[in-house]
């Protein structure tokens, strides 16, 4: 549904843009995770056929966005950085209006407008004018917009910043909704917990170039190795001078008890929990430590910042 | 352009409209400028009428009406310069553009949809006041002007809207502030405030159907500003571009690039890179050269006609009177007053004034000046010929020993100057208006040093050491 290969742009002598390769699948969302300025936003406005590729290719919804950029702005709806509301137009008169540019019918631009104000809950304001509303507010009617046509392809980015708790729940599940429905979602965001609940790939951007990419999981196991699990033991208990099984290794001390990566936990920690009770060892709980999306993008930026290699 | 994609035009153009009526700021001036100003204006004429009336000048207040039609037209029309600097800088600056860029619209619907927008309601109202304003002086009992004025009047403001619309909606396209749209903006104002002083002499001074052939020139001017718009929309720029700088690095980098043409040698560049360049601008070249020979030929041609129908020119020109006149010239003075420095500077100015007017009129003007001066050319010699004087003789040895060196390098720069105006409002994605505008300056500064310029020295050098001898002996034979 996306798929780019070595897209790059450049602006004067500045790559914003180098070598980005994505896929994306009908219902999968990818997550684009990278620092402001990363290229993020240029590579979206490159699949929406906004600005043109330097170097490489891209096709979406099965359109090439050189070839034909009409229809692949027809195929994708996209949510800006910036809201893009017309202070002086209703939430109805803008949805209407982005309808008919859409080359929606009266009645489906009827409908469907009705249908997502009342979805986000700002039906009680559609006749006000957007500028007298909240930030939050603002945020719903540009998501609403982007989805009016029904796209097969969605661009967001930042979908749920500056919306309450309760808002960006809803659009969460809007989008987990949407994938559902068999549509490709790129989510550009700088809110890693939003990323980890929603996407099936996550692509780390640094410098316009993609670093690393891949489901969560992969990228854990890939930037922050294997799982690590945490023993916790009733009475003192070192793991000092002891025959650990195959594949563990001490990480160090913390304040419940030791921890340890484990290559293979499915083999190793039946073998690690019976060398703990033969040696009369009390254990409390071996339990893994939790890892997040948070950690993989810290690792990763750290890598690229030289902290670690 | 099917019906339905110019229906998309006008959701653009409706949308743009209603928001506009909604903004007080756009509707206050129109209204005091419909309805107030045309009544101040009655008054005006009233008070003109009575006073140039108790010294019987009734040709001014026949004039002055029309004037007033004009001006009374104009002044709601500068709204229209207002709105439409910022249809697309000011959506960019408040964040309204990026949606409308992702979407299915193309590139003229959504140009065509802010330049209709920007035209509508100010000519609407220019109208509106000229009614205003007619409607009064009909009540005062002032006689109206003549039907055929009254419609040249409209169609010049409306020619005279699309012209300053046209010309803002590049500037918005192309600026990245409103600040510097509207800094831009005196491009418009001071050649359209020069064209409205134009027009007021015309109107006074000139004959009646005089201003049918301004409408035309400007609808051209302003069809060639809406080409060049469409020409370099990008919406990339609209998006990429966050700040005004001067980058005068890269625009030096570019000019040296286009001016050299990559070559690494003064041979290389003589030998591939000049003959490149003839090559790219061979149809400028055929155009020019092709309007040159007709300029010629229409202006000989008009010349003859026009002194044969004329009275006025057989008892002015006199071959006796002529041939009088070539013997009593002191040659000695007449060669000293032609120097070889005042030849080639005078040619040298020509052709960078022809490039200066070329440049800013996309090339309309530029050409004109070089079709003048054929024309000049064609003239002479149609004169030279109804009055007896061997016309075959006289160009040989007074023309063809420098022009042949003169006249194509004049028709090549003046070629260039064309390339350039084509170029500017051909459409070109990957170029800015400002990366068209440096290349092909610096195409023409190119034909300027490696050819023009030496044909233009060797040419002046002919004209001030051989010529005048040759010519001084052709008319000793016209007048021992």
């Amino acid at each position: 549904m996306i798929t780019c290969e070595d897209l790059s742009k450049q602006f004067d002598d500045f790559w914003a843009v180098d070598g980005v390769s994505l896929h994306v699948e009908p219902g999968e969302v990818l997550a684009l995770l990278g620092q402001n300025g990363a290229g993020k936003t240029t590579t979206v406005r490159m699949l929406t056929s906004v600005l043109a590729p330097t170097r490489g290719w891209a096709r979406v919804a099965g359109y090439d966005v050189v070839q034909e950029p009409v229809k692949v702005r027809s195929a994708v709806g996209v949510l800006t950085e910036q809201h893009g509301l017309y202070g002086r137009m209703s939430a109805e008169e803008y949805l209407d209006y982005f309808g008919q540019i859409y080359g929606l019918d009266s009645a489906t631009r009827k409908k469907r407008s009705a249908d997502l104000l009342a979805y986000f809950g700002i039906a009680y304001v559609a006749k006000r004018r957007s500028a007298e509303y909240s930030k939050g507010m603002r945020q719903k009617l540009a998501l609403a917009r982007a989805l009016l046509h029904e796209p097969p392809v969605l661009l967001l980015d930042e979908p749920t910043s500056a919306m309450d708790p309760e808002s960006a729940r809803l659009v969460r599940d809007h989008i987990a909704s949407l994938r559902s429905s068999q549509r490709a979602i790129i989510i550009c965001t700088h809110n890693l917990t939003e990323a980890e609940s929603l996407a099936d790939k996550i692509a780390i951007i640094y410098h316009g170039k993609v670093m690393v990419q891949g489901t969560p999981h992969q990228l854990m196991d890939h930037l922050l190795g294997a799982l690590q699990y945490e023993l916790q033991t009733a009475a003192q208990w070192s793991p000092d001078g002891k025959t650990l099984p195959h594949g563990v290794r001490v990480m160090g001390e913390s304040a419940r008890g030791w921890r340890f990566q484990i290559e293979n936990p499915a083999l190793a920690n039946p073998q690690l929990l019976e060398m703990l009770t033969t040696a009369r060892v009390p254990v409390v709980a071996l339990q893994e430590v939790p890892r997040t999306l948070e950690q993989v993008y810290l690792k990763a930026m750290s890598l690229v910042n030289g902290g670690e290699k | 352009m099917t019906r339905s994609e110019w229906s998309m035009v006008w959701t653009i153009t409706s949308r743009e409209l209603r928001d506009q009526l909604r903004d007080w700021r756009i509707i206050a001036p129109i209204v005091i400028l419909t309805i107030f100003f045309p009544y101040l204006m009655n008054w005006t004429a009233r008070q003109a009428i009575d006073f140039v009336g108790q010294y019987g000048s009734t040709l001014l207040v026949e004039r002055l009406v029309p004037f007033l039609i004009m001006v009374v037209g104009f002044f709601p029309l500068t709204v229209s310069l207002v709105v439409a600097l910022e249809a697309f800088v000011g959506e960019k600056e408040r964040g309204t553009i990026e949606p409308l860029l992702s979407s299915p619209l193309k590139d003229w619907q959504l140009y065509m949809g802010k330049l209709f927008a920007s035209i509508f309601i100010p000519l609407f109202s220019s109208y509106f006041g000229i009614g205003v304003y007619l409607g009064g002086l009909a009540l005062e009992g002032i006689p109206l002007p003549s039907l055929n004025i009254i419609l040249q009047t409209l169609a010049l403001t409306a020619a005279q809207g699309m012209l300053m619309v046209s010309g803002a909606i590049v500037i918005s396209a192309q600026s990245t502030t409103v600040r510097a749209a509207n800094l831009l903006a005196s491009f418009i104002i001071i050649p359209v405030a020069l064209l409205v002083q134009g027009e007021s002499i015309l109107m006074f001074w000139g004959t009646e159907n005089v201003l049918w052939i301004v409408v035309f020139g400007v609808s051209v001017m302003a069809a060639l500003l809406v080409r060049l718009g469409l020409a370099h929309f990008q919406r990339e720029h609209m998006l990429s571009r966050e700040i005004d700088t001067l980058n005068l690095s890269w625009m030096a980098r570019l000019f040296w690039s286009a001016f050299t043409g990559r070559q690494l040698t003064a041979w290389g560049w003589l030998t591939r890179e000049i003959p490149g360049t003839l090559f790219r601008m061979r149809y400028s070249i055929a155009m020019t050269t092709l309007l040159g020979v007709v300029a010629v030929a229409a202006s000989y041609f008009g010349v003859q006609s026009l002194l044969g129908q004329s009275q006025v020119g057989s008892q002015l020109v006199s071959f006796d009177t002529l041939r009088e006149a070539i013997r009593q010239v002191d040659t000695g003075m007449l060669s000293a007053e032609i120097s070889f420095t005042k030849i080639l500077g005078n040619n040298v100015r020509a052709s960078v004034i022809m490039l200066a007017l070329g440049a800013i009129s996309f090339s309309v003007v530029g050409l004109l000046a070089f079709l003048l001066n054929m024309g000049l050319l064609g003239a002479l010699f149609g004169a030279i010929g109804f009055i007896g004087l061997p016309q075959w003789s006289l160009f040989l040895n007074g023309i063809l020993p420098h022009g042949i060196l003169e006249l194509p390098a004049i028709v090549l720069l003046s070629s260039a100057v064309l390339h350039m105006g084509v170029v500017l409002v051909t459409p070109n994605a990957r170029k800015t208006f400002t990366d068209v505008l440096i290349e092909t300056f610096a195409d023409w500064l190119k034909l300027f040093i490696a050819v023009a310029l030496p044909a233009l020295v060797i040419a002046a050098w002919i004209e001030t050491s051989i010529t005048p001898s040759l010519l001084f002996e052709a008319l000793a034979q016209i007048a021992p």
